[in-house]
């Protein structure tokens, strides 16, 4: 389970980020802030081969000592990033993969949401609620 | 590569200990010895050369044989129970001959090895001769053999001790033996062994029974032995191994801290494991390795760095409890010297689970405790930061360079040392701002607000202050209260309270910086560029539109709008525009006492205006800059300064979410409830134009243009003004900014009465007209000339000044009215020359002096009647074969699509040169529209007529014959025969019979003409049939002259004629029967 998920938006500011809240919150902001560098090369090396089909999931980005750091890029290039306990070794690639997908599904979503001003910072129940269940319970 | 050192034949080596023979009763103290590596690796040789100076024909070689045996007896001696080579190397004068040939050679050698007790493998012989590179490249091979074979026994021996150990007792030499292997194969530059020893050391380290006295020795050795591991894995190009081996030994060591009292020492161990292999990994990408962006030295020096933070967090809690201790009674423990690596000095050797004195214990940790607080915690994270930040920057992370960068910031903040602090956050917040990480920016701005407070940096202090009360800070409102208080207290030149989390001591030191501050008679004056920053007060102005007429007043709005959580007074707002003349009505500043003031999250709008300059009219007017005051003389004056219309570094980025939003289409119940300050867009520029002017311009002519006529362009000009419109100018013509050639081939002239030459201009400008009263009528014919075809675009620019009255103030406003017109230019009409012979048939060449027609067609293209007033040929080299040559057209009108012919006869002379080919002449045509007035003039056309290719004809014969003939009436026909050559011609002439005629006359004949002479034949010819009558063909053949013959001279001739049928004969007797 997750310890923080976020969204970026393209232009790479914060559209959701939630950590656990017993947690440092400033030190997973930073987390996946330093993540983007990954992501963003990343992308930038899919974009030189036209035509290519991208895969969204980025796989593990970097391991930190403490934590593993996944991505997951949206065609349209809004980012999801999800920070797992390094302890943790239960989770499985395919599980972080589904992850993804159910919080693309989410997002998705509250883009289709006609009060939603794409590039606002999301603040949806629903959204949240998936979050939620993508978190490590706290305590 | 061998280690050598050079020393005197005497030199005492370390003494060797007596074997052990039993491992028995013998009690391992710890795992290896400080001294061994440095023993093995400096003090003990593999191999001792010795070199003597001996030549094989020494006339003392006895003596000296002896001698050098000598020597090598006190280096054995010296290196007794140690299994060190000796070799001996000969240093020789002579160049030695090939073995086997010098008996001598081989003898003494024989001998010298036995008294030296020598093999014979470790005599050799050094020529001090030409080739001393060779023998020395040579002797080296030979050393690094003996060498080897020494480690190689020293392997064998540690191997061999192990069948004595057992597993209770002396796991600790287990490490030991595996270990000293490792290196001794290492030695031995046997990598592959090395790596295999040490892998197999590290899991033995790791099989001791680990327990809180023993856990640094523990994990010291395994530093050790991980730190070959990796450095042998770089070095055979296994990064992934290291890599691999490094996260094993990270995972098996992170939980081994050992007596929680010294926490700290773990912590060090573990930044100092991170540090060494990302140097190693340094070491080995300066060597060749490529690192990538996720696997880069970088992560291991913030890893090291972060281990470092820990330590130093550590050592805070934990070294208090030191800092009481009498310093008198730590004396007698010692740190350093130690036997085994990673004992306490207090208890070396000791293996057992408890320590065996509990007081010397404790006094040995508050050692270490205090040796701790004089450890430079800040130095080492910043270091360790920086070379992380190094390696970032080079593997193309910014973000996590910006993070470095922040945590080094804040080290400096612990450190103490401000100024550095400041600059390291500065340079990074703005990485953050541009990115809207407004969590990370507040967290940033809260640790620079603490510096600048720390400091009293004013400046610093305020602007951090303005942008943790603006709209980017994710400070609670409680926290924003009490910035805002702070930065009013500062506004009032008064001390700010103290930011919390600052520690007790430098609040003092910083309370007097602010005192000093305070009284400071300079720096009351304070100007913020605010427009890079997200600052608390948002301001955003506009010109109301973006063009003003010179006669309208210019207005413009400056929004006001701030996000702190209290009112906040402001004394001036001003803008300041590009023409500073206009700054002095964009003030507004407040009165006495009282401040205008800004309540939070409601706009407020400024709205001034001032009147134009009529020198301004066609200029930009721009703001470039906006100037907010906070507080006042009696305290601090703050400037809060805007480039341009205002906005900051967040609000482009808020304007497009703005205009994006879905909420714009309920705006308008938005508008109603107040000003909605997204949708407050800047406008920074507006442009000054010319008054509107009331006049019209129209325009009356007939298209298209012809060719070169005077084409006529009427103007009516209708002033609407109200007052007098002065000084009221024409400007006709081309507009300018067309294709170059217009200009040369248009003519424009106010005179309409003749034809203008090339000298009039394309454009008429200015052309004075003088005063229009209101409503008054003016009209002007303009005349244009296009010499070329095509369209063209004319300007009328009718330009005048009036005086006006704006908001009080008179001005003289320039007002011009424009109308463009496209006039399309076309060929009037097409002219067409033709040359025929007389008989009408078409002529490609001329013949000589032989008369010639010219018809000419003038096909009218014009759309509007053309009347041609005359035409005339102007001949150049012809004649006229008439006496008098006519024009056939004269007051011609000609209707579109309508042709007019002409003809003339032509006789071209005999040149004098032999030009073949001679210019004609030109046709002339004067012609104007139809249209036009009667005494518009006339415009003469020219064409030029084509050359005509000459030829001589030797013989010319032309018939002088009636026009007609009556059937059984005899006809006479004389033949002219005229030879043009300077030659007698001899002529043979038959004439053919007829059907329709008979004739008299000779009928075949032959004769000779003289040169320029004439011979006339008479032909009496007497039709028989009416009608159309071919002739009789008259064969004609000069033998002399074979390029003529009847073909070419029956062109003269002519073919047929007409015969009338016989008349009634009105005769007598018919008339008297009627």
């Amino acid at each position: 389970m997750a310890v923080c998920i976020a969204v970026i938006a393209k232009e790479n500011y914060p559209l959701y980020i939630r950590s656990l809240p017993t947690q440092n919150e400033l030190k997973f902001h930073y987390t996946v802030h330093t993540s983007l560098d990954v992501v963003e090369e990343k992308i930038s090396a899919v974009g030189k081969s036209v035509g290519d089909q991208r895969e969204l999931y980025l796989g593990l980005l970097y391991p930190t000592e403490d934590y593993k750091v996944y991505g997951y890029v949206t065609n349209s290039k809004v980012k999801f990033v999800i920070v797992v306990d390094s302890s943790n070794t239960s989770l499985r690639d395919n599980e972080i993969r589904s992850m993804f997908r159910k919080l693309h599904n989410s997002f998705t979503d509250v883009m289709c949401n006609p009060f939603h001003n794409p590039g606002d910072t999301i603040q949806s129940k629903t959204f949240d609620g998936i979050v939620s269940g993508m978190m490590v319970p706290p305590g | 590569m061998l280690a050598t050192v050079v020393l005197p034949g005497d030199h005492e080596y370390p003494k060797c200990r007596t074997k052990r023979t039993s491992y028995e009763w013998y009690i391992p103290k710890g795992i290896l010895k400080t001294s061994w590596m440095n023993k093995h690796l400096n003090l003990v040789p593999a191999l001792v050369v010795l070199f003597y100076e001996l030549d094989w024909d020494d006339p003392q070689w006895k003596e000296k044989q002896s001698e050098c045996a000598t020597k090598v007896e006190i280096v054995r001696t010296s290196l007794q129970g140690r299994n060190t080579k000796v070799a001996v190397v000969l240093i020789q004068k002579k160049t030695p001959l090939p073995p086997g040939e010098d008996l001598v050679a081989s003898e003494r050698a024989a001998t010298l090895c036995n008294s030296c007790d020598l093999s014979g493998k470790s005599l050799f012989v050094l020529p001090h001769t030409d080739h001393l590179v060779g023998y020395i490249i040579r002797l080296e091979n030979a050393f690094y053999e003996h060498a080897q074979t020494y480690y190689y026994t020293e392997i064998r021996r540690v191997k061999s001790h192990k069948e004595f150990l057992n597993k209770t007792t002396h796991q600790l030499l287990f490490v030991r033996h595996q270990f000293k292997i490792a290196f001794f194969s290492e030695l031995k530059q046997d990598t592959q062994n090395a790596l295999k020893y040490y892998r197999t050391a590290y899991s033995l380290v790791h099989e001791l029974r680990a327990h809180e006295t023993n856990m640094l020795e523990i994990k010291t050795m395994a530093g050790f032995i991980n730190y070959k591991i990796c450095r042998l894995c770089f070095q055979h190009n296994t990064p992934l191994d290291a890599i691999a081996q490094f996260r094993k030994h990270i995972d098996l060591c992170k939980k081994k801290i050992g007596s929680s009292d010294l926490a700290f020492e773990h912590a060090a161990w573990m930044s100092k494991q991170f540090h060494s292999f990302g140097e190693l990994f340094d070491e080995a990408i300066k060597l060749g390795l490529t690192a990538i962006q996720t696997q880069n030295p970088g992560f291991y020096y913030q890893q090291a760095a972060s281990y470092s933070q820990d330590r130093k967090q550590l050592a805070q809690q934990l070294c208090q409890a030191g800092a009481n201790y009498p310093p008198s009674e730590l004396g007698d423990i010692q740190t350093g010297g130690l036997d085994f690596y990673g004992q306490r000095p207090w208890r070396q050797g000791h293996q057992s689970i408890e320590p065996p004195d509990a007081e010397k214990e404790k006094t040995g940790i508050w050692t270490l405790q205090i040796k701790e607080r004089d450890v430079p915690q800040s130095e080492l994270i910043i270091a360790l930061l920086s070379n992380a930040v190094a390696q970032f920057k080079k593997y193309k992370c910014p973000r996590m360079k910006s993070h470095l960068m922040v945590q080094m910031g804040e080290e400096y903040y612990h450190a103490k040392d401000y100024t550095k602090a400041l600059k390291l956050l500065d340079y990074v917040m703005c990485d953050y701002r541009t990115e809207r990480w407004w969590g990370l920016l507040t967290a940033i701005l809260t640790t620079a607000l603490r510096c600048a407070y720390l400091m009293a940096s004013v400046k610093d202090y305020i602007i951090y202050c303005m942008e943790l009360l603006g709209r980017a800070s994710e400070l609670t409102e409680e926290q924003k209260l009490r910035i805002e208080k702070n930065l009013i207290k500062v506004l009032m030149n008064d001390i700010p309270d103290p930011e919390p989390e600052c520690d007790l001591s430098s609040e003092g030191v910083a309370r007097s910086l602010w005192n000093d501050r305070m009284a400071s008679a300079g720096s009351k004056l304070l100007t913020i560029e605010v427009q890079d920053y997200i600052p608390f007060i948002q301001c955003k102005a506009k010109f109301q539109s973006p063009s003003f007429h010179v006669d309208q007043p210019i207005q413009l709005q400056v929004y006001l709008r701030t996000d702190c959580p209290h009112p906040i007074s402001f004394n001036k707002l001003a803008v300041i525009l590009s023409n500073q003349e206009y700054n002095q009505w964009c003030v507004v500043e407040c009165a006495g006492q009282e401040s205008m003031s800004l309540l939070p999250g409601k706009p407020k709008c400024h709205n001034f205006s001032f009147v134009a300059k009529t020198e301004d009219v066609g200029k930009k007017i721009e703001m470039t800059g906006i100037e907010l005051m906070l507080g006042s003389e009696t305290g601090r004056c703050v400037f809060l300064s805007w480039r341009g219309a205002g906005g900051d570094a967040a609000s482009t980025h808020e304007a497009l979410q703005a205009s994006r939003s879905s909420r714009r289409w309920g705006r308008g119940m938005e508008a109603r409830r107040g000003m909605d300050w997204d949708s407050v867009t800047m406008q920074h520029s507006t442009m000054v134009i010319s008054r509107v002017p009331k006049m019209s311009v129209k325009l009356s002519h007939q298209p298209p243009a012809l060719n070169n006529e005077m084409y006529c362009i009427n103007i009516t000009v209708q002033s609407q003004e109200e007052v007098v419109a002065k000084d009221v100018k024409l400007t006709a013509g081309l507009k300018p900014g067309q294709d170059a050639n217009l200009g040369q081939t248009t003519h424009v002239t106010l005179n309409g009465s003749t034809v203008c030459d090339d000298t009039a201009p394309a454009l008429l400008p200015d052309v004075p007209i003088g005063d229009l009263k209101p409503g008054e009528r003016l009209e002007r014919c303009v005349y244009v000339k296009c010499v070329s075809t095509g369209s063209r675009v004319f300007l009328f620019h009718v330009a005048y000044s009036i005086d006006s009255t704006v908001e009080g103030r008179q001005i003289v406003c320039k007002c011009h009215k424009d109308e463009t017109v496209t006039i399309e230019t076309v060929v009037p009409f097409e002219v067409s020359v033709k040359f025929v012979s007389s008989k009408f048939e078409p002529l490609d060449r001329v013949a000589v002096d032989i008369p010639f027609l010219l018809m000419t067609d003038v096909l009218s293209l014009s759309p509007w009647p053309l009347l041609l007033a005359s035409s005339s040929l102007q001949l150049l080299t012809m004649n006229t074969n008439t006496p008098q040559l006519q024009s056939q057209m004269q007051e011609v009108v000609l209707q579109t699509d309508e042709c007019a012919s002409e003809c003339f006869c032509l006789r071209c002379p005999l040149l004098a040169n032999s030009n073949n080919t001679v210019a004609t002449g030109q046709y002339l045509i004067s012609w104007r529209r139809k249209s036009s007035r009667a005494n518009s003039p006339l415009i003469q056309t020219a064409v030029t007529l084509p050359h005509v290719i000459l030829e001589s004809v030797p013989l010319y014969i032309h018939a002088e014959l009636p026009s007609y003939g009556r059937v059984r009436e005899s006809l006479s026909v004389r033949y002219h025969i005229k030879n043009r050559t300077s030659l007698v011609q001899e002529v043979e002439m038959a004439v053919e019979p007829s059907d329709a005629f008979m004739f008299s006359g000779l009928k075949q004949v032959r004769l000779r003409i003289l040169p320029g002479s004439e011979q006339q034949m008479l032909y009496n010819y007497y039709p028989l049939m009416a009608g159309y009558q071919t002739l009789p063909q008259l064969n004609i053949s000069l033998p002399r002259c074979l390029t003529t013959n009847t073909h070419s001279l029956r062109r003269f001739l002519p073919q047929r004629i007409f015969v009338k049928p016989q008349g009634r004969q009105l005769d007598d007797a018919s008339i008297a029967a009627a």
